[in-house]
């Protein structure tokens, strides 16, 4: 009996503790949400001005906290004097300069961002001082992006949220403001047109047109806090991060060495840097769109080896529109070619994996491949071939068959003739 | 049926015309015959079941049990794309599209890595279907595997 | 070699009124005249009608109604089962040329005015088939199961709904549900292979019973010719003269019914999304176009009253005027008869042109 009424007085007593405490944490979260600063700069113009609903959307308002975090003073005296007090440590705007290091007081502290996000790094601020923007910056550069240029100030949201400038679909846009902007990059004597050439290229239209989040943008290859320009040796691993196969083929290759000695940076040599367009079979062999001829010359061994990939790829890629077109034709007929269709996907993974192969730079491993595609579309062409015959045979039969009926009109007109004859 | 009363009605003709009438006859018998097994022909044929099974529905027998073993993985066709039915190490079904969600290559099962891979770019996929490494932007969709008696059924999942 | 037959012929006779019935045939003349050849046109919608009801048959044995089969039992026969594209494609043309020949053969018979007394009880049945065939068209024509006859069908119930009181009773029966669903389907179905025929079956019967009872109507000018001057009167047996006539416009139709199904298959058309949005240009049966495009036509308002009542309600009315038209034509006193002509001439040319604007219009 008593342990019963023990237990009980025990699970109240719970009860109770837990409600003082969500009671109490409720007073505090209130007490520390009060923000008299909007109820003035909510209504003052820009720059001054803060909207409520702008603020509201910002993640660490939605954090709970209030402009005192960054701009210091007291948030919850609704007295301005006392509110925007250098007493209470009050600091007005902040200077530029000043940012990086601000930011840093709260996130490169790993003890207080625990409490908000125990999954978000602690190296931001580590990272910038390597970067390029870090370095100038520290060398008192004013012009270089500190946080507040790409992540935004009163509108600060989480990269995740769309409609911040870091989520992966505006971080292109948002480099871009200061990169394509030849009078702002003049000091620097950088090119700016990284971002119209981003623009066209295979990866721009991966993200954009195609909504993959996961397709590289400016951070991608250059890093985003530690921000540095791949180096010539460095780029092959960039790309490697997503072209494995290809990567591991070209360290194979006959190429590796020869672009370490002539100082070529891997990858870009032949598909450039910004504005990588998807790549063709006329960018192999020795036409006027291949970039081989950039090094090779006409009818050295190099240019014989080039066109012969070149011819593979090509003939297995009009083997498979042959055999496409015959097969499409068919099926326009009302002919049932479903299963050949099916087939021709292995034929084009076939040409795909050949695609990849030429990174060997070696016709033995694209032979392969070809070889194997071209086993296939012979089986498909056949097949449509045989859709064709059987349409035909429709036809003849149609035609047999209009001949017995117009043999037997012929016969009733003469029948009933002689019926009415007598 | 009908002959019976035309010849009587017409008894007694000409005998120059007699080749003519049997001409007539012939033409027009051949004709009907001939015309009537061209309609015939095409019927019956339609009435054999072809070879090729029903699809029943929008399920697909992917594979029969007794052609799968535990870490294994059989391509089968769903509609006009192809479809992968693997069978874990711990004896469960999963299928999903074998169109790989890059390029559009058919991936396949890899018994040592226990994982979907496409050998086109090195795509990774797990055996639900996640892509998790490699250039794949987007999951396999996944299918619902039933199996009744020896037979594996792959079908469209429902949307609730 | 007479003797086995003879003798089952005298089993036979005993027991069936054959010689009746030959004789019954025999006695049917068709007149010969001017016009004769629209006579035709009846018989030829009558063999239509078998084509369909042999067609119909054979795709029974591999359809399968239901949202998740239809089409994919359609798909299996044009691609699978041998000659199934040939037999869903004469399926589908006979269906249109039926209807084709249905309006030819009605506006002959009213052109010639055959439907005077004693024929009005003909007519009605006449019209009454002809508005089975129409039924036959909309509910076969959702079977496939592909997204225009998806539309077309969700369009098409909804007309009837306008009607005040009845038109949601009547769209819930349509469509067994709210929605058109796979219950709309089956439905559908059950009108298109089971109820239709049965009543198509008993009317036919009856419209071919009624033209054998009073013989061939002769067109009201032709008849009076030949009252002044009897010598004149052509006449020849319907049986065998004229069937076997009739049996070469057969042979032609079949000729030209496999000729439209080898040449151009019926298309299959795109599986029947319900949550996917309609795609532009959905359009009914060409013969449902002129009244489709009426109601898309006619203005939101007209007079205070809702502009697709109105409709509607048009439409009601020329139907009712069709059946009872018999009744309405009189010599005297109005001289009815060259209205009946005229507006007759008049609602054939809306039609046609209602049609080529629908058919025309994006």
């Amino acid at each position: 009996m008593i342990k019963v009424r023990d237990s009980v007085t025990c699970r109240l007593g719970a009860v109770i503790v837990v409600a003082a405490w969500l009671i109490g944490n409720g007073l505090i979260a209130f007490a520390q949400t009060k923000n008299s600063c909007l109820d003035c700069h909510s209504n003052l113009p820009e720059p001054l001005g803060v909207s409520v609903e702008t603020y509201g959307q910002n993640i660490h308002a939605q954090k709970g906290l209030t402009c005192a975090a960054c701009h210091g003073g007291d948030a919850s005296s609704d007295d301005p004097e006392k509110a925007m007090s250098r007493a209470a440590g009050w600091k007005g705007k902040i200077e530029r300069k000043q940012i990086p290091e601000l930011c840093a007081s709260c996130h490169a502290d790993a003890e207080r961002m625990k409490k908000y996000n125990p999954s978000l790094r602690v190296d931001q601020f580590q990272q910038y001082k390597t970067s390029v923007h870090g370095m100038k910056w520290a060398k008192g550069d004013n012009k270089v992006a500190v946080c507040t240029d790409c992540h935004g100030v009163h509108d600060l949201r989480a990269p995740s949220d769309p409609r911040s400038k870091v989520h992966p679909i505006n971080i292109a846009t948002t480099c871009s403001r200061c990169h394509a902007d030849a009078e702002y990059m003049k000091p620097y004597g950088i090119k700016t047109d990284q971002f119209a050439n981003y623009e066209q290229s295979v990866h721009h239209d991966a993200m954009v047109v195609r909504g993959d989040l996961s397709a590289p943008t400016c951070t991608t290859c250059h890093g985003n806090h530690g921000a540095t320009p791949p180096g010539v040796a460095n780029v092959t691993n960039v790309c490697s991060n997503c072209h494995v196969f290809q990567a591991q083929l070209f360290q194979t290759s006959p190429h590796k060495d020869a672009f370490a000695a002539m100082g070529f940076p891997g990858c870009v040599t032949c598909h450039s840097n910004h504005a990588i367009k998807a790549p063709t079979d006329e960018m192999i062999g020795a036409g006027p769109k291949a970039v081989c001829m950039n090094c090779h010359t006409a009818g050295d061994a190099g240019s014989m080896q080039a066109e012969a990939m070149h011819a593979q790829l090509t003939n297995l890629a009009s083997a498979i529109a042959a055999s496409d077109e015959l097969l499409s034709r068919a099926e326009r007929q009302g002919m049932e070619v479903s299963q050949p269709k099916l087939q021709q996907t292995q034929a084009r993974d076939a040409l795909l994996k050949a695609r990849v192969a030429v990174h060997a730079f070696r016709d033995s491993g694209l032979k392969q491949d070809t070889d194997a595609g071209l086993a296939t579309t012979k089986l498909t062409y056949v097949a449509g071939q045989k859709a064709m015959q059987e349409w035909r045979f429709r036809r003849v039969g149609l035609g047999l068959s209009l001949v017995l009926i117009a043999l037997t009109l012929v016969g009733l007109g003469f029948y009933i003739r002689r019926l009415e004859q007598k | 049926m009908s002959s019976a009363p035309d010849t009587s009605a017409a008894a007694k003709p000409a005998p120059a015309d007699l080749p003519r009438r049997r001409f007539v006859n012939i033409l027009l018998g051949t004709g009907l015959l001939a015309s009537a097994a061209s309609f015939l022909y095409p019927v019956l044929r339609y009435l054999v079941p072809p070879k090729l099974p029903d699809l029943g529905g929008d399920a697909v027998l992917a594979a029969r049990l007794s052609e799968m073993k535990p870490n294994t993985a059989k391509t089968f066709r769903f509609g006009t794309r192809p479809g992968l039915l693997v069978e874990t190490s711990a004896g469960e079904y999963r299928a999903m599209s074998a169109t790989c969600t890059h390029l559009g290559c058919t991936v396949q099962y890899r018994p040592d890595l226990r994982e979907i891979w496409c050998a086109c770019h090195n795509g990774m996929y797990d055996l639900n279907g996640r892509n998790i490494s490699g250039p794949p932007p987007r999951p396999l969709e996944a299918f619902e595997v039933q199996v009744r008696g020896d037979e594996i059924f792959v079908r469209r999942k429902q949307e609730a | 070699m007479a003797g086995p037959v003879a003798s089952v012929r005298a089993w036979f006779d005993e027991r069936f009124p054959l010689d009746d019935l030959k004789a019954l045939a025999q006695k049917k003349k068709v007149p010969v005249h001017h016009y004769s050849y629209w006579y035709f046109l009846g018989g030829m919608t009558l063999f239509l009608f078998g084509v369909q009801v042999l067609t119909g048959a054979l795709l029974l044995l591999y359809y399968r109604p239901g949202a998740d089969e239809a089409f994919e039992s359609v798909q299996f026969i044009m691609t699978q089962v041998q000659f199934g594209w040939l037999i869903r494609s004469v399926h589908s043309w006979s269906a249109n040329l039926l209807v084709f020949m249905a309006f030819a053969h009605l506006f002959s018979v009213l052109f010639l005015r055959s439907y005077r007394k004693p024929r009005e009880l003909t007519w009605v049945s006449g019209i009454l088939l002809l508005f089975l065939m129409l039924g036959f068209g909309f509910s076969g024509y959702l079977l496939p199961w592909n997204t225009l006859s998806y539309f077309a069908t969700k369009v098409g119930t909804e007309i009837p709904a306008q009607i005040p009181i009845i038109g949601r009773p009547v769209l819930l029966f349509l469509r067994g549900g709210e929605d058109i669903t796979g219950s709309t389907l089956t439905r559908l179905y059950g009108f298109h292979v089971a109820i239709l025929p049965a009543l198509a079956t008993v009317l036919i019967g009856l419209h071919l019973a009624l033209i054998q009872w009073f013989g061939m109507s002769v067109p009201p000018g032709v008849e009076a010719k030949w009252r002044a001057t009897p010598e004149d009167r052509k006449e020849i047996r319907f049986f065998p003269n004229f069937v076997l006539r009739e049996l070469m416009a057969w042979y032609v139709a079949l000729g030209l019914l496999g000729a439209l199904a080898a040449l151009f298959p019926w298309g299959l058309g795109v599986k029947a999304d319900p949550f996917a949005s309609a795609p532009a240009g959905i359009k009914p049966e060409w013969y449902f176009l002129f009244m489709f495009q009426t109601l898309k036509l006619i203005p939101a308002k007209v007079l205070g009253m809702d502009g697709e009542m109105l409709g509607i309600l048009a439409f009601g009315v020329v139907g009712a005027v069709a059946l009872l038209l018999p009744f309405l034509d009189r010599e005297k006193p109005f001289k009815t008869r060259r209205w009946i002509t005229g507006l007759a001439c008049v609602f054939l040319g809306y039609m046609a042109v209602m049609t080529v604007d629908g058919w025309v219009a994006k």
